[in-house]
């Protein structure tokens, strides 16, 4: 019991304290590869520190949703964010729900972004509440085939179950139907976290806003609460990614030694995996909002080839 | 219990009788058809509860009629499960009705209103308990004329009368196919009670057997509001009153799902693998068709009709899994989508009696179903607005409420569906799990859009903005569904012991105890290593860091925010007509699956001096009513070409009818004497 709790909090202080270091380190690299210097590594630390600090504005014709969003956000991105394996094969919070728990609590947290972005009345709003839900739902379809071809492998759709199966083949994610599954969950984590070419996270133009159509009415604290939330949101899918299909590094326990070797090894394949993002995002441009359901369904082929892979070979 | 049981039915009948007695004084008419239909309620819902737990199934048959025809009752574990499911909904649509119809006192005729609505209740009751399928038919037929009579009871529109007829129409068709699929079994049997139909549909020829299937599959979908067989549910479910819409999407249609579970679980013994295939395929199509077209609604009851064919369609996926599941051998497997589909069906009787409780209020408060007439209603009516709110959370399946827990459970049966055959037909299990995903996802937008579009920003037309909370009797309805919205998703473990007789009569496991783990707090599959949620621990979570962080620091942080107003874009302050609109939500889904939609829009512009500044626009968008243009209208063009001949045979000549009846008469004594 006392082992747990302590599990939970650091994982707890991780996932608070790492998100917005990837959210730099991604901007920064993305930076480099433009060509420019950025601002550092430590930028989106700097944000948060000063938004918090901040006053804030609430508009007239926004209700208690508005108020209570960042919160249902902010929790419901941690709460997932607990149920996940990060250094330990065994996620902390595993018992209160595996991979499907995770979707549908980050679903929760969308589900009230989106009422907020109509609460003000303001038409930006409601345009960047449509264009997410619309994008995540089709998102939804392929990022079930890829899990349930993950899940079926490991007969679970328990986190610790899926990541201990991981490590028991760990080289299994060169076999066909486990590429496919990962190729689907990466199209499905750039139209989740709102990266090019679905969205831009770093434009407030009005054509291509989605995220940030939803938030802009926010200011001060809550603005850093969604800010925070987003970026976690990004750590856990990133995780839940590369934990799944590549467990090295995944220590039998959060306790002794080890743990500082499997924070190691997270933040290396983190960086690996960042790389990636920023590779895509830099060689892509934003696509048109409905080529994005293209996108998507290229997403779908590949979890349905995954699936049908488990059976083939 | 079966005591109990019997006295709420007799309160209804003496409701109904009391109430049309009444029918010169309105206020003693509705307060008496109320409290009976309350009270009986409260009485069914008791002693069913007892009956399933007590896990006998007791029968009772009233002293008169012949062997044949027995009005025979028997509240076995199945019965008793959808009669609680009646009963709790019933009282709290009861209690809210007390409010509500009070608006009609002295407009209308709320004595017939009372008989109709308890008698109603009472016919549910029989068909849910009937156990002779004459009994059943007459219980069946009851039901489907005060289903009429209700919807039908603001007559003086045309559009209510017509979805009025429509209902009857097919309503009829499918209970003549249900009146021959029990014949065929009974001629097999030689009794019409349903005791001796156990297991003997599998006893038929294969064609005999899969004609009865068909016929039981659509006489009880078109109640149900399977697609292809639903279309008359979005028009007649939003015509009714509001307390009328609650109990017809709430639970007349779940008598389609009752029929299913009776005659697939009780009467089939394990069925040919095709069976389960063609019902989880149908719950596919139903569900992506309902939340496709619920998505495209202005109406809020449309919509929330459209939305009741989505969760048939959920509901049927958990049948089509138990049934496939049943052929395979897996009896547990059987019993986890079984009550899958049997949770299911509970859940979406209290959201969605709750949704349309809700949108009776807010039809009340603004006297529109028009949503782009709506806004800004959450200042004006905090309780329905958070009742609302629970029960859209609710019905998009997300954690900790109690669509989350059922739609966890369906997942699971179709995941481990993968793994029990090795023909291609396990493809189907993922394929559906990937399209209830889709179907969930798109259900959330669709409540999103439900939720903030009447509730959030700024009022959309005077009625909207002078919106009145509803009474006190129609908040405690609405809030007596929340808060059972609440219970059956944190209370998953505890309930779903109410299963286990059911599971153990139609399959002969009880799975209970392997779907409970960790001393009560988890949810599991039932396979080892199967993975666990515990909505208990999530709402604990966001309770405890609620109090810890939010409540302080929210306090803390209100002292430094101001109130300003909402980004213009420099317009001359923000009005109802810069705000993101109904339509304007559902565009881009509207523009991705326009191959099924085929919207059609029109748009045309006066102006005076230049058409860069018109001085009206008229704009009309719809999109295509596919079943309707492509299904129903060739098959009502054959049957009035087919009509139409027959008119030759109508000539007018009285002595020609008679000759008509000699005939027929000499034809059927023939018959008889060689039978």
């Amino acid at each position: 019991m006392m082992a747990r709790l302590i599990e939970n909090v650091a994982q707890l202080f991780l996932l608070l304290a790492l998100a917005p270091l990837v959210t730099g380190v991604i901007r920064t690299l993305k930076a480099r590869m433009q060509t420019r210097r950025g601002p550092g590594i430590l930028q989106p630390y700097r944000d948060l520190g000063k938004l918090f600090g901040k006053g804030m504005v609430v508009p007239e014709t926004a209700s208690w949703i508005f108020a209570a969003t960042p919160w249902v956000v902010f929790f419901s991105t941690v709460l997932a964010g607990l149920m996940i394996p990060m250094v330990a094969a065994d996620a902390p919070l595993g018992l209160f729900g595996g991979v499907l728990a995770v979707i549908y609590l980050l679903g929760l947290g969308r589900f009230f972004l989106a009422l907020s972005g109509l609460d003000s009345g303001s038409s930006f709003g409601g345009l960047g509440s449509s264009r997410e839900m619309t994008i995540s739902a089709l998102a939804e379809p392929a990022m079930m085939m890829a899990i349930f071809t993950v899940a079926i492998g490991a007969g679970s759709t328990g986190l610790t179950e899926i990541a201990g199966a991981a490590i028991g083949q760990q080289w299994r994610f060169l076999a066909p139907a486990q590429m496919f599954a990962f190729a689907a969950l990466v199209l499905v984590l750039i139209a989740e976290t709102g990266r090019i070419p679905v969205d831009n996270p770093a434009t407030h133009l009005e054509l291509t806003m989605i995220h940030e159509a939803m938030i802009l009415e926010y200011s001060g604290p809550y603005l850093a609460l969604i800010e925070w939330a987003a970026s976690i949101k990004q750590l856990v899918l990133m995780t839940l990614l590369i934990n799944c299909f590549w467990p090295f590094g995944l220590q039998p326990t959060w306790f002794g030694l080890g743990a500082m070797e499997g924070i190691g090894w997270l933040l290396a394949k983190l960086l690996l995996l960042s790389c990636s993002i920023v590779l895509l995002e830099t060689v892509n441009a934003k696509m048109r909002l409905f080529r994005v359901p293209e996108l998507l369904a290229v997403a779908f082929t590949l979890g349905s080839l995954a699936l049908v892979s488990t059976f083939l070979f | 219990m079966t005591e109990l049981f019997l006295s709420g039915i007799v309160v209804w009948l003496a409701g109904a009788m009391a109430s049309l007695a009444l029918w010169r004084q309105p206020s003693a008419a509705r307060r008496v058809g109320c409290g009976t239909a309350l009270g009986g309620s409260l009485l069914v819902l008791v002693g069913s509860a007892a009956a399933i737990f007590s896990g006998s199934s007791a029968g009772i048959s009233l002293p008169f009629g012949n062997p044949v025809f027995s009005w025979a009752i028997r509240l076995d574990p199945l019965s008793a499960y959808f009669n609680v499911t009646l009963a709790a909904l019933a009282a709290a649509v009861s209690l809210y009705s007390f409010g509500y119809l009070r608006a009609m006192e002295g407009r209308r005729n709320l004595g017939a209103f009372g008989f109709f609505f308890n008698l109603l209740l009472l016919s549910l009751a029989l068909v849910f308990s009937a156990s002779n399928a004459f009994f059943f038919l007459v219980a069946w037929e009851v039901m489907a004329l005060m289903s009429y009579c209700l919807i039908s009871f603001e007559h003086e529109k045309k559009g209510t009368r017509n979805a009025g007829v429509l209902f009857l129409i097919m309503s009829h068709a499918g209970t003549g196919l249900l009146l021959i699929a029990f014949l065929v079994l009974a001629s097999a049997s030689g009794s019409l009670d349903f005791s001796s139909f156990h297991l003997l549909a599998s006893r038929l020829t294969p064609l005999q057997q899969g004609t009865v299937f068909l016929l039981f599959l659509f006489g009880f979908g078109v109640k149900a509001g399977l697609v292809p067989v639903h279309i008359w549910l979005p028009k007649a479910h939003p015509v009714a009153p509001s307390n009328v819409s609650a109990l017809m999407s709430g639970i007349v249609i779940k008598t389609g799902i009752y029929g299913m579970a009776r005659v697939f679980f009780d009467f089939y013994g394990p069925p040919p693998l095709w069976m389960g295939t063609l019902v989880l395929g149908l719950g596919v199509a139903s569900a992506l068709l309902g939340v496709l077209y619920a998505l495209m609604e202005n109406d809020l009851k449309r919509l929330l009709a459209w939305s009741s064919i989505e969760n048939i369609g959920i509901i049927l996926m958990g049948f089509g899994a138990a049934l496939m599941f049943r052929s395979l051998g897996y009896a547990n497997l059987a019993a986890l989508a079984l009550i899958a589909a049997l949770y299911h069906t509970f859940n979406h009787t209290m959201f969605k009696g709750l949704l349309f409780l809700g949108a009776g209020s807010v039809v009340q408060a603004t006297h529109t179903r028009n949503m782009e007439r709506m806004g800004g209603l959450i200042r004006h009516m905090p309780v329905t607005a958070l009742c609302f709110l629970v029960g859209a959370v609710a019905i998009s399946g997300l954690p900790p409420l109690n669509g989350f827990v059922s739609e966890w459970l369906t997942y699971q049966a179709l995941l481990a569906g993968f793994g029990t055959t090795h023909s291609l037909t396990r493809l189907m299990f993922p394929i559906a799990g990937s399209l209830l995903a889709l179907t969930a996802a798109l259900a959330a937008a669709c409540f999103v859009k439900a939720f903030a579009i009447p509730f959030l920003a700024l009022p959309r037309s005077e009625e909207a903005a002078d919106a009145q909370e509803v009474s006190f009797p129609m908040r405690t309805g609405m809030a007596v569904l929340a808060l059972g919205c609440v219970a059956l998703g944190l209370g998953a473990t505890w309930f779903v012991r109410v299963f286990d007789p059911i599971t153990q009569q139609a399959l002969g496991v009880r799975a209970s105890s392997a779907l409970v783990t960790a001393r009560g707090l988890a949810l599991s599959p039932g396979t080892a290593h199967g993975g666990t949620i515990s909505t208990v621990g999530i709402a604990l979570f966001f309770l405890l860091a609620g109090a810890a962080f939010a409540l302080p620091l929210a306090m803390r942080w209100r002292r430094r925010s101001v109130s300003g107003p909402a980004w213009d874009c420099g317009l001359p302050g923000l009005t109802d007509d810069n705000e993101y609109t109904a339509t304007a939500f559902s565009k881009p889904l509207r523009m991705i699956f326009s191959a099924l939609y085929r919207p059609r829009r029109e748009i045309q512009a006066e102006y005076e001096v230049s058409p860069y500044y018109p001085s009206a626009i008229r704009f009309e968008s719809e999109i295509e009513p596919t079943f309707e243009k492509h299904l129903y209208d060739p098959l009502r063009q054959w049957i009035m070409a087919v009509a139409n001949r027959m008119k030759g045979i109508q000539a007018g000549s009285i002595n020609l009818y008679l000759a008509y009846i000699f005939i027929t008469l000499i034809l059927l004594l023939l018959f008889g004497v060689r039978a």
